[in-house]
């Protein structure tokens, strides 16, 4: 049998084309993680410029003087909360509960509201008592370190609150799903750039 | 209500009557007037033959990865005129300027004609014609139908051409950045640059990035997900692999740009204290970072150079290519080391001898792998069958020039030999010499070799000939005296000099400029003629050089779903394999073929972040604040489109394929 089969692949002339549809695997996960990988590297950036200026007080305030590290923890734990909440939308999205889904979602985005608040809230406080990001080089740094993250999260909320739109128009569709599952990985490199900004900035920060 | 300049800032931000420099600069009111004439007549002649409608469903909202590659070189060769009218302002300036001669342009205008150039062949000349040509060529050759995400590519394409659009406004409305092309704090810096020159530059960087990010993206999806069957990766055409490498670079260097160029901006608009000198900023942290992408950068640029060169040393010479492996870990090597160098830039700037010694050694280890690469093209052409076309005389110009390049190159890397040679001319004839004598020339191969496949006729080979000698003499001519006046300690960036015994160096320099010029004008007439001349130049068959890879299997033009059947691949250079052992042309069977729609939301999305970009550059807060609104819901409700793509029906399939078959069928007979 296989030595037939050989004989005939020598003989016969080699296949050059394929005779049906060929589909190629959809590359959009890996789209979305090369872009995440992209944005990964505009934070090490700034964490890496925060690194050199971190230590640049210009007379002005330092961390010590500055974080209330109970604030901190409580929104901290508002993104931690977003994510766990996130992933049981993607559990109820895998058995197909859109009611699950669209109810989970919303209450990740309460969260991611709540942590975009109470940022603005520290922020706001830090401006009133003279820390502005015009301070000093530390300064500087920590508010773009910060603020960045804290725009992207604000765009994961608009996108959020955007596909719940497009679930409870069209379900949960394939297309649907690569979007959820896109948002997915986006909501948690957020948390995980969090973990750096809280330790790197604001406990490492007290500490020195 | 116009005697209120209250209302007139809130309305039209920092632009004023003084912005348009036309009015008050004879060389820019000439300009402008050439422009605008040249404008009416083009933008006529479209109106006059009814041609909007066919720009805009055929090309503007294209997705289609050919068209798409085919514009960015049209951009790319248009911002060529514009980056080679500064050059030769500046060699016919530095010319005449010596003693009492001032020459014709005041140190204001030199200093942003010097920047300006610089930006422009980079980000505007070079980096489109290689994102044009992995467009265009990477899908063919993997034997794919388009690229991973089409409309993302459209996008691309119009965010570069924005980026593009926002330096040539400011060459009319107010200037340019008057910095040098990396815009160096603390010059850059508000308190030194008040004016509007660095936001040009800014935001035009910021918008093409967005573009050159995302094609980045998506071209890697495409080479990792979408190659033909059997096509394993040691089995990619060495211009895939270096299109890989490249643009991996391009996703994992850009960002750097990216977010070096917003903490530059939050110093000028906000008064942050990155790169100020006072308050605890750190101009050096600038330096080290823009180094950081712009070292990489460079071997954005040359990777896909060299990939053509492989392509058309091993066509040309009709061989298989020296050392297919070892040209492919090159190439990673070269992509790992890309990231390894970039203090060379400023050895001078104090980081100590072991740092500058570690950089180094590292910069001379790049020349090692690329030293591989030069040697796999020599033994390529070995023995081998070589025809002169002039793909191959592009290809053997460069051997020769970016041998010379290389070698200058490595007594930069010497940290000692920089500390004299830092900022002088001769580092200038050391990169123009890397650049036009490996991007510049590769990518002409590139054109000149692939065109037959863009548009089904060959160009012209005597006016190719013409501009490849012209180029390569006149490179030598410009560039020979830099090295000359480098070592002598002229530095760059001078609009005036005292001592007239370095004139004639000068003047020589100037002369090379005038050939280059007589070179680029018959690259233009190549394609003037050729196109006259195109029935004679035709070629039917779709492989007129008996080429070796995928891409020349199809039809010339290719269809727009590039090929009928999936093609098999079974070993290197597959077309060569199919050639050699029968493959025959499938003529029935042929199947719906599902491709992407065609949508504007791409040029709609850059139009947007145009404005934004102009609005941010004059501080005209409310129209700020209406782009960016405009442009957030149109990318939103971009989203709400579910309906991409339709199938070509099988019997346009079959109507086209039989047309070719009746074509080859013509040519045997």
């Amino acid at each position: 049998m296989t030595m037939a089969n050989t004989t005939a692949s020598q003989t016969e002339a080699p296949v050059f084309y394929l005779k049906e549809e060929h589909h190629p695997q959809n590359g959009t996960m890996l789209g979305f993680w090369l872009y995440l990988m992209s944005d990964c590297l505009i934070f090490a950036i700034l964490f890496a410029t925060h690194g050199v200026l971190g230590r640049n007080y210009a007379a002005g305030p330092a961390p010590v003087d500055l974080f209330d590290l109970e604030l901190v923890a409580i929104n901290t734990s508002m993104l931690l909360f977003s994510s766990i909440t996130y992933g049981f939308a993607m559990l109820a999205m895998e058995k197909g509960s859109i009611k699950g889904t669209q109810t989970w979602l919303a209450i990740t985005g309460l969260f991611g509201i709540a942590f975009v608040g109470l940022e603005l809230y520290e922020f706001h406080h830090l401006w009133y008592i003279g820390a502005t990001p015009m301070r000093s080089g530390f300064l500087s740094s920590f508010y773009t370190l910060v603020a960045t993250h804290g725009l992207h999260v604000t765009f994961g909320i608009i996108w959020l609150v955007t596909l719940m739109v497009q679930v409870a128009k069209r379900g949960l569709i394939v297309e649907n799903k690569r979007r959820l599952m896109c948002l997915s990985l986006f909501w948690h490199f957020l948390d995980v750039i969090w973990i750096g900004v809280f330790s790197v900035v604001y406990l490492l920060g007290v500490l020195g | 209500m116009f005697s209120n300049p209250d209302l007139l800032h809130f309305i039209f931000g920092r632009l004023s009557l003084e912005s348009f420099p036309m009015f008050h600069e004879p060389i820019l009111a000439v300009t402008f007037a050439g422009v605008v004439l040249g404008g009416i007549v083009v933008l006529g002649a479209l109106t006059y033959f009814k041609l909007w409608g066919y720009l805009w469903r055929e090309w503007i909202t294209s997705i289609d990865h050919k068209k798409i590659g085919i514009m960015y070189i049209i951009l790319a060769l248009v911002m060529l005129l514009r980056g080679f009218a500064d050059a030769i302002m500046m060699r016919a300036q530095q010319a005449i300027a010596f003693g009492d001669v001032a020459g014709y342009l005041p140190p204001d205008h030199y200093d942003q004609i010097f920047t300006a150039h610089g930006v422009i062949m980079i980000f505007f000349v070079a980096m489109p014609l290689v994102t044009g040509l992995m467009n265009f060529v990477v899908p063919l050759q993997i034997g794919a139908r388009d690229v991973a995400f089409p409309f993302l590519n459209n996008f691309s394409f119009w965010m570069t051409t924005a980026g593009a659009i926002t330096v040539m406004i400011s060459l009319f409305v107010g200037e340019f950045a008057k910095t040098g092309w990396l815009a160096y704090p603390p010059l850059s810096d508000i308190v030194y640059s008040p004016g509007v020159g660095v936001d040009y530059y800014i935001w035009a960087l910021q918008i093409a990035g967005v573009g050159t990010l995302l094609s980045g993206v998506n071209l890697i999806v495409t080479i990792v997900k979408m190659r033909a069957p059997g096509m394993s990766m040691m089995k990619m055409p060495v211009f895939t692999w270096t299109s890989l490498c490249t643009n991996i670079l391009i996703v994992a260097a850009f960002p750097v740009l990216t977010a070096v160029l917003v903490l530059l901006s939050l110093d000028r608009y906000v008064g942050t204290n990155f790169f100020t000198n006072d308050l605890g900023g750190n101009a050096m942290m600038y330096v080290n970072l823009i180094w950081i992408w712009g070292h990489p950068e460079v071997y954005i640029l040359i990777l896909p150079a060299f990939g053509v060169f492989s392509e058309v040393v091993s066509t040309f010479c009709r061989k298989r290519l020296f050392g297919y492996s070892s040209m492919v870990y090159a190439t990673i090597v070269i992509t790992i080391l890309s990231y390894l160098v970039w203090l060379h830039h400023f050895f001078t700037m104090g980081s100590g001898a072991s740092v500058n010694a570690f950089f180094g050694i590292t910069t001379m280890i790049i020349s090692i792998p690329t030293g591989a690469k030069i040697f796999n093209w020599l033994f390529t052409m070995y023995k081998g069958r070589i025809s002169f076309d002039v793909p191959m005389l592009w290809t053997m110009g460069f051997m020769l020039t970016f041998v010379i390049g290389g070698m200058t190159g490595v007594m930069l890397a010497v940290p000692p030999a920089d500390f004299v040679l830092h900022n002088s001319l001769f580092l200038i004839a050391h990169f123009h010499n890397v650049i036009i004598g490996g991007v510049v020339f590769g990518m002409f191969a590139g054109i000149v070799y692939w065109f037959p496949k863009a548009f089904g006729y060959k160009l012209d080979p005597f006016w190719g000939k013409m501009s490849f000698w012209f180029w390569l003499v006149g490179f030598y001519f410009a560039f020979m005296p830099l090295y000359v006046l480098g070592l002598m300690g002229v530095t760059r960036r001078m609009n005036h000099f005292d001592d007239g015994s370095l004139q004639i160096w000068f003047i020589i320099a100037a002369f090379g400029a005038v050939l280059i010029a007589i070179g680029i004008a018959s690259f233009l007439m190549s394609l003037v003629v050729s196109f006259i001349k195109r029935e004679e130049l035709r070629d039917e068959t779709g492989d007129p050089w008996d080429a070796r890879t995928l891409e020349w299997s199809t039809s010339s033009p290719p269809p727009a779903y590039n090929f009928a059947f999936t093609p098999v691949v079974h070993d290197l250079d597959a077309w060569a394999d199919m050639k050699k052992r029968g493959y025959v042309r499938p003529t029935s069977g042929f199947l719906d073929i599902h491709m992407p729609k065609n949508t504007g939301a791409g040029a709609i999305l850059a139009g947007m972040s145009l404005v934004l970009g102009f609005a941010l550059i004059w501080h005209i807060w409310w129209l700020v604040a209406v782009s960016f609104i405009a442009l957030i819901g149109t990318a939103i409700a971009h989203t709400f489109n579910y309906n991409r793509d339709y199938h070509i029906p099988a019997s346009e399939v079959v109507a086209t394929e039989e047309e070719r078959t009746a074509l080859l069928a013509k040519q045997q007979a």
